[in-house]
């Protein structure tokens, strides 16, 4: 009994030693804000996790609209209401799926890249010579890449309910047939600016937030071998997709839930 | 220049150092020998703030290392270059940009005196027609040499080498104990080699520390090491098997771990 105490102290110390210094790194890393020097490592960062993001992103959106917009339409058009798709379709990407699905491919895609690429810096001892050289790799390294997270994810949003969309009036309006005036006009009725658009994007600036916290912290932190670079990567994925969805439960409770 | 007093560290319950004394000499060339597993890359990072003692300290120019705040640490390690045994290339940039990096961080010199000031620094390891080259184009004897280039970039007044001869081929290892000798008689910096390549390591230091199980067994300069009546620093320096520094770890007797019957 008093053995699983310890072993239960011994990993709840080891947790919130993990998340204090998880914390401080963000905190001292975001407060850099990149300038000069700095604005083409960002640039760099943002080619590398955002502008390559894009194709996945995509290919992604165009058949989740489609088959969203297919779905819709098959049980919509049994009570005459084909031209509620648009709308439909338009709002399920804009409020969840347009977050929560860009989240999810850009923590499979970018995030584990940015863990693995610094994990192997750290292997390679890269970042401890840097600091040896006087520079810190939070500003050099880890801050570049939190900043490109953060202004691509919305950025990669915006696409994905941009080409979403697109698919799903391929599939209502070019295939099914559906009235192109009634899914646009709908769309146009419905659609808040504030409510649906602004609150779906500030939802990806948060899960931008945390997938590139979590991705940053597990690279700089990973334990220097092959086992534990691959193991970070892992973790990277697996976290922040499952934080992507609890975290998505409890804003759409305070963004639209009716208490 | 760097005054180590009393230092001890450990890791989890096992002693790395215990009440390791040890003085490196302003503008020589003092040499850490050891056995692989001994802390002298340990030694380094604490030197580097990496590290901090649990006791003891570290000095350098008499202002503890180990008190320093984080600003006061990376102002010091500006003044500081540290060949790492792996290169620690930056593998995102070529040659010529991972020598120019340390003069674009802390200087505001021109494009055109970073260009001359990096082809100087490559000349001096011979490798001025590499600047092009990304780090996985370069041979391990090259890698190190590019690391050596980068090292010295911003002329430091402190050098640590972490294992400088390991893994190097004859004419690259000659190529380093020259550089090594003329980069500190060139820029009269303070230069700490941490190695267990013995007579490479003896033909360029000052002063030399032998260090086994967490202190310093034997000092002196590379004519008194060689002559010391030390069992043990005999047995390192001429690389022995048999005595006081055992070559096995402690373990069940052989026979009996293999003559072991299954009883059913």
């Amino acid at each position: 009994m008093i053995a699983l105490l310890d072993r239960l102290g011994v990993w709840a110390l080891n947790y919130l030693s993990r998340l204090g210094r998880a914390t401080s790194m963000w905190f001292t890393s975001v407060a850099h804000i990149p300038h000069g020097q700095d604005m083409h490592l960002v640039l760099n960062q943002l080619h590398h996790v955002g502008v390559r993001s894009v194709l996945i992103i995509v290919l992604s959106a165009f058949s989740i609209g489609a088959v969203i917009a297919l779905q819709f339409h098959t049980q919509l058009s049994r009570f005459g209401a084909e031209d509620a798709v648009g709308l439909g379709l338009t709002l399920t990407l804009l409020r969840e799926l347009g977050p929560v699905v860009t989240g999810l491919l850009f923590a499979g895609r970018a995030g584990s890249a940015i863990t693995a690429e610094i994990g192997l810096m750290k292997t390679t001892e890269q970042l401890s010579s840097m600091e040896m050289m006087g520079v810190d790799p939070l500003y050099r390294i880890v801050a570049p890449r939190l900043w490109a997270g953060i202004i691509s994810m919305p950025l990669l949003t915006i696409i994905f309910n941009v080409v979403g969309i697109f698919g799903g009036f391929i599939v209502a309006v070019q295939w099914l047939g559906s009235d192109p005036g009634g899914f646009w006009s709908g769309m146009q009725a419905g659609v808040e600016l504030w409510n649906d658009i602004g609150k779906g994007l500030l939802k990806s600036l948060l899960f931008a937030l945390v997938i590139t916290w979590i991705a940053v912290f597990q690279g700089y932190d990973t334990e220097p071998t092959a086992e534990g670079v691959g193991l970070a990567t892992t973790r990277t994925v697996v976290l922040s997709s499952v934080v992507v969805l609890a975290m998505d439960f409890f804003l759409t409770l305070i963004m639209y839930g009716d208490f | 220049m760097i005054e180590i007093k009393g230092l001890s560290f450990k890791r989890d319950s096992r002693f790395i150092f215990q009440n390791l004394e040890m003085t490196v000499a302003q503008g020589k060339i003092t040499a850490i020998l050891g056995p692989s597993g001994s802390g002298k890359t340990t030694l380094l990072r604490m030197i580097g703030g990496q590290l901090k003692p649990q006791y003891g300290f570290l000095k350098y120019k008499g202002k503890d290392i180990a008190s320093m705040s984080r600003s006061e640490l990376f102002g010091f390690r500006k003044n500081l270059g540290m060949l790492f045994q792996s290169s620690a290339l930056f593998t995102d940039l070529n040659v010529f940009e991972n020598v120019a990096f340390p003069l674009r961080r802390h200087t505001n010199l021109s494009r055109q005196a970073i260009r001359d000031l990096v082809l100087m620094k490559l000349n001096a390891v011979g490798l001025r027609g590499a600047a092009s080259l990304e780090p996985s184009q370069l041979s391990g004897g090259m890698a190190r040499r590019v690391a050596l280039a980068r090292a010295i970039a911003l002329d430091p007044h402190l050098l640590l080498y972490d294992e400088p001869f390991t893994g190097q081929d004859p004419i690259s290892m000659g190529i380093l104990i020259s550089l090594i000798k003329s980069l500190s008689g060139t820029l009269n910096a303070t230069s700490l080699i941490v190695s267990h390549d013995v007579m490479e390591t003896l033909t360029i230091a000052d002063y030399v520390y032998v260090i086994f199980d967490g202190s310093v067994i034997g000092e002196g300069t590379p004519r008194e090491i060689l002559d010391s009546s030390s069992p043990k620093v005999q047995q390192f320096i001429n690389g022995t098997r048999n005595g006081p520094v055992p070559f096995h770890l402690d373990a069940e007797d052989l026979e009996k771990q293999l003559m072991v019957v299954e009883k059913n």
